[in-house]
């Protein structure tokens, strides 16, 4: 199996970040939509991470996110994560037109502010998903997101579970988008695909590649 | 002088062990469970960060025996044994084990915070280990310390403060 081999070839990574790029390119543009602002995206970052380095990503175990998490479903599973800090889910609230003042920093969060941060994910995720179904011709199915707002180490490792049956290491499609212009306060999110082991082959078979054993 | 505390950090699916003075910690547990064993009397301590319930779910030959209940305990306490404590007097403290996800078509892996509880429970029963104390389940992360000069654990959480099991 590819999966474990931590030296996958460099044409493999170029094609996973293809497909971070192309899902993430059609969620910043349904971000951009939603808020009515300019997105930027950066360029994918396709990484073979340890499960702590998988944490660190998202800014150390420790750090209190607000993460979407859900499950594809379909030809190749895997589980995907919207990862933003706690300011930026904040800022993205009030960014809704009419929106309410939300102080993610006070419990118990408010029920309107956790929804609508479950749409933003819900969103996001489903266009990320629909062009790379798309692009793949595989079908793939999101499963309803799920919002928690915790410790990242918490909600990423839900989605380290199948992959920490296979090995110690995953692979990671990594994509942020931040709002343009502005570094500070700009809405910026993570998205991490991570595809269940046995999903590589199949999305490299997908494409026409070849996987060498 | 007092000497500078040291904190061994535990990262996910690993296990390390502690002595007085030095304190242990582990953050970021989800479903995950901390298994801390300890011999009071010693002063010696050890923590692991328990991913998955069972090593028969481990695809392939080779694993990391710090990500399964059975065989993370086992080796713990062999390490342990190793560096001088007393097979009779260690105990244990469990936290963790929360379902951060509620998923209502979820596989089994979905419930694999209480599945992990439950396994670590039986591995320390099977090994006729006490557990002196717990703060399992919920749906909340946390981060936890522990000081194997006392025997407490501090427990962490984002949305319900500290506690001291």
């Amino acid at each position: 199996m590819i999966y474990l081999n931590k030296n996958i070839s460099s044409l493999h990574l170029d094609i996973l970040k293809e497909i971070g790029n192309i899902g993430a390119g059609h969620a910043a543009t349904a971000l951009s939509t939603l808020l009515n602002k300019k997105i930027d995206m950066t360029v994918p970052d396709v990484r073979v991470v340890s499960f702590d380095e998988m944490m660190d990503m998202a800014g150390g175990s420790d750090n209190v996110v607000a993460g979407v998490f859900l499950r594809i479903e379909g030809d190749a599973p895997g589980s995907m994560f919207f990862v933003l800090p706690l300011k930026q889910a904040e800022n993205f609230i009030r960014a809704l037109p009419g929106s309410i003042v939300f102080n993610a920093l006070e419990t118990p969060y408010n029920e309107l502010a956790l929804s609508a941060l479950q749409e933003l994910g819900n969103i996001l995720s489903g266009s990320y998903l629909s062009s790379l179904s798309d692009f793949t011709n595989l079908s793939l199915f999101p499963s309803v997101p799920m919002l928690n707002i915790d410790m990242a180490g918490a909600i990423i490792g839900t989605g380290l579970l199948e992959v920490s049956q296979a090995s110690d290491f995953a692979i990671v499609i990594d994509t942020a988008l931040n709002e343009e212009g502005q570094s500070g306060d700009s809405v910026n999110g993570h998205f991490f695909l991570l595809p269940d082991p046995d999903s590589f082959q199949i999305i490299f078979k997908s494409l026409g590649v070849q996987v060498h054993e | 002088m007092n000497k500078v505390l040291e904190i061994v950090k535990v990262g996910i699916a690993d296990m390390n062990l502690v002595k007085t003075p030095n304190l242990i910690r582990t953050s970021g547990l989800g479903s995950c469970v901390g298994v801390v064993l300890y011999d009071l009397s010693a002063g010696i301590a050890g923590l692991a960060h328990v991913m998955l319930p069972d090593s028969s779910l481990a695809k392939g030959s080779a694993f990391n025996s710090a990500k399964f209940a059975d065989t993370a305990i086992k080796e713990l306490v062999s390490r342990m044994l190793a560096i001088g404590a007393k097979p009779t007097c260690l105990k244990a403290k469990l936290a963790g084990g929360a379902q951060m996800f509620q998923f209502s078509t979820g596989s089994d892996l979905m419930r694999i915070g209480p599945r992990n509880v439950e396994a670590v429970k039986k591995e320390l029963a099977f090994l006729k280990i006490s557990i002196s104390a717990e703060d399992v389940g919920g749906n909340s992360g946390r981060t936890i310390e522990f000081d194997p000069k006392t025997g407490k654990l501090l427990i962490r959480t984002v949305n319900k403060g500290e506690r001291i099991i």
